[in-house]
């Protein structure tokens, strides 16, 4: 009797755990196919996009009119970007398809350059048809190679879950076809060099050139401590760790940190001149007892070691305990925005809690600052009428092309809202306008 | 006897209560703390600030107890029309005049931001009339957590790095929690730093949420620890990255030498080490 009972006790129990193991079997197979879905929709985008910019590049490049072109560039800007978005969807990370992002990326920033120029005064030159036509023959390409690999895709039911299985495991043997077309695809992009991208193609990101700004002499590891020991305020005792910066690094840094109770520091001084570029000190912040204003005098008493001149501030921020200051460089009253230093201070005790100059180390350098070709009263008149000026300066900005040019900056209201807009002061084009929103309703807090 | 004597002493502590209030009339009447407040600043004198200033109709926008742009040209308004030196700073001198110049109804002014309602505090007004009614019925949450209040400022609105959400603070914070959080401080700020550069970068999505969640991009993301709460230092260390500290030197990846699975990893340019990760371009 009690065998039978415990019998069919243990098959009840297998019949149910059979039936919960099903379930989750289907619960996982519903899942896996959801992933796998928006992988596929990503791929089969990515190469719609990419046959659809080629053919709009082909359509451009036959154009003969130019308020039709302004659009059509457009179009194609936007397409590369929904390309990218695609490629971003997918599960590449680890596999080199770099390139062909560049590709459509450099695609992007072209046609949105020429988008944005009135193209009836500054028709598109014969360099950058004929950088057009080398985009339509590369994107015909790219989407040659793209098309195979969707075909086989969808011949063979190759599965996006494969190729992350694939990469997560690194299996290099176990050929697989969409991994070896991405390959292919890369490849060919590899092959179309550098240079073929035209001379406009490059420069675009910022922070791609070196450090201009640093100068002096190169310091040894030893002299990296004591600056460190110095800004730090730390005495003899105190343990420091210093390491170097590897090959890669766009500036060579000594690396020095230390460990102190609960407090610990960091800090990159440059080997060419020791100056400081990062300093960072990351210790429990108390209640606030000192106000936003005192912070800023003690970070600028801070920064006067530095011997840096005419810094100015132009914003400043209290998030919780905390402080930070924002300053640019200034020449004859012109503010230098590439020359930025930050500047963080605690605001229960005052102390500097971090620094960071290196987009000034990076783009100083010895400027001769043109005359305005404008004045300051026709420049403002190319500021929209709705917007009440309430301020105003001349500074110096990265334009879009990433070069930098002489500005009037006005500062300005319109329906409550402040806005800056920089006029460019040679010829009097807008080459910025941003709104100032630092502020947020609070969501966390129901208060 | 001892009935007498207990009326004495109710009548007494009567007496001593009477006096009491009497001669504290609740808060002392005083104006602002003695901070110069900036633009930028948060907090209850900020409050009081934009009260002054809205009550003498400089100020239009919200009592949020945040010093912004709006603040800034009421209070060099009022500097303007009343003579001052007009460097947008409300020091002592601006202070004053405001003071004198404005009511401050602290409690209701303070009452109103607790409730969490719509209001104006313009002079010459009844304050019945500049508050807004909320007709959502069922009483919006009883949120008089008092102690917790009390120790926090009441402004309603917080600064934010130009462009970015509390929300993709968090979501950063979320995956520098995941992929680092037992890293230095530094190690954390390096990591937010890449999320950055990525989004700047030609290779890689253009938002915070298309970085992080790039598939197979970041394993915290993969295994679901993006999705653990973070801790307050992971918060500051993104931040730090987005008001524009960069210690992993610019860097688009990173790994741990110890766990990575892949050679082509090792190819990349390294910039340097930092903690457990290597971070490279």
């Amino acid at each position: 009797m009690a065998r039978w009972i415990l019998i069919s006790i243990l098959t009840l129990g297998l019949v149910g755990a059979g039936v919960w193991g099903y379930q989750e079997h289907q619960d996982k197979n519903a899942i896996l196919i959801q992933a796998e879905n928006s992988y596929q929709r990503a791929f089969h985008d990515l190469s719609y996009h990419t046959d659809l910019l080629h053919d709009k590049i082909g359509t451009v490049l036959a154009m003969n009119t130019q308020q039709q072109l302004s659009p059509q560039l457009a179009k194609i800007w936007r397409l590369a970007s929904e390309a990218q978005a695609d490629v971003g969807q997918l599960p590449l990370a680890l596999l080199p398809f770099n390139k062909t992002e560049e590709f459509l990326h450099d695609i992007g920033d072209f046609t949105y350059r020429a988008a944005i120029r009135d193209l009836s005064n500054k028709p598109l030159t014969d360099e950058e048809v004929k950088t057009l036509e080398q985009l339509y023959e590369q994107s015909g390409v790219i989407k040659n190679e793209l098309r195979k690999v969707q075909h086989m895709v969808l011949e063979n039911n190759l599965r996006w879950m494969d190729v992350q299985l694939a990469l997560a495991t690194n299996d290099t043997q176990g050929d697989n076809t969409i991994i070896d077309g991405f390959q292919t695809v890369e490849k060919s992009v590899a092959g179309f060099g550098e240079e073929d991208a035209g001379p406009t193609l490059t420069g675009v990101s910022r922070e791609n050139h070196e450090f201009r700004g640093l100068n002096g002499e190169e310091i040894t590891e030893k002299q990296a401590l004591e600056i460190a020991r110095k800004l730090f305020a730390l005495d003899k005792g105190q343990k420091l760790n210093v390491t170097k910066t590897s090959k890669g690094a766009d500036v060579q840094t000594y690396m020095v940190s230390y460990q102190k109770g609960d407090e610990n520091g960091y800090a990159d001084i440059s080997v060419k001149g020791g100056h400081p570029l990062n300093v960072m000190v990351e210790r429990p912040v108390n209640k606030t007892k000192i106000s936003l204003h005192e912070g800023q005098q003690k970070a600028e008493e801070y920064l006067k070691q530095f011997k840096l001149p005419g810094l100015e501030l132009i914003q400043s921020r209290q998030y919780e305990k905390e402080g930070v200051f924002t300053y640019v460089s200034t020449i004859d009253g012109v503010r230098i925005y590439p020359d930025s230093i930050h500047v963080k201070a605690a605001l229960d005790n005052g102390d500097i809690l971090a620094m960071t100059s290196r987009d000034y180390f990076m783009n100083h350098e010895k400027r001769d600052i043109k005359k305005p070709a404008i004045s300051e009263e026709q420049a403002r008149s190319k500021v929209n009428p709705n917007v009440e000026i309430r301020e105003h300066n001349l500074a110096i900005i990265e334009s879009d092309l990433a070069e930098e040019v002489l500005c009037y900056e006005f500062l300005g209201t319109m329906n409550g809202n402040t806005y800056r807009i920089f006029i460019n002061a040679m010829d009097g084009s807008e080459e910025k306008v941003e709104q100032l929103k630092a502020t947020e309703i609070k969501f966390s807090s129901e208060v | 006897m001892s009935k007498k004597r207990s009326f004495l002493y109710v009548g007494l502590a009567v007496l001593m209560m009477i006096i009491m209030t009497t001669s504290y009339p609740g808060k002392p009447v005083e104006a602002f703390s003695n901070q110069v407040i900036q633009q930028g600043a948060v907090g209850d004198d900020v409050i009081e600030l934009q009260a002054r200033l809205q009550y003498l109709g400089f100020y239009n926008g919200n009592i949020d107890g945040v010093f912004g742009w709006g603040t800034y040209w009421a209070l060099r308004n009022f500097q303007y029309e009343f003579g001052l030196e007009i460097d947008g700073l409300a020091g002592s001198e601006t202070k004053q005049k405001l003071a004198d110049a404005s009511k401050y109804d602290e409690n209701f002014v303070k009452k109103q931001i607790r409730k969490g309602r719509d209001f104006t505090y313009y002079g010459g007004i009844p304050k019945k009339q500049q508050v807004e009614k909320k007709n959502t019925g069922g009483q919006q949450q009883p949120k008089e957590k008092k102690q917790q209040q009390a120790d926090q400022p009441s402004n309603t609105a917080v600064n934010v790095p130009n462009g970015y959400s509390q929300n993709d603070i968090q979501l950063m914070a979320n995956a520098v929690y995941g992929e680092a959080r037992g890293e230095p401080y530094v190690g954390q700020v390096a990591v937010a730093s890449v999320i950055l550069n990525r989004i700047e970068s030609a290779s890689f999505p253009n938002t915070v949420a298309g970085v992080i969640f790039e598939p197979r991009a970041f394993t915290a993301v993969a295994d679901g620890q993006i999705w653990l709460t973070p801790n307050e230092t992971a918060k500051r260390a993104v931040m730090d990255a987005i008001n524009g500290w960069d210690p992993s030197g610019n860097a688009i990846y990173y790994f741990n030498p110890k766990t990575a699975t892949s050679n082509w990893i090792w190819s990349r340019p390294q910039i340097k080490q930092i903690g457990k990760h290597i971070f490279c371009k």
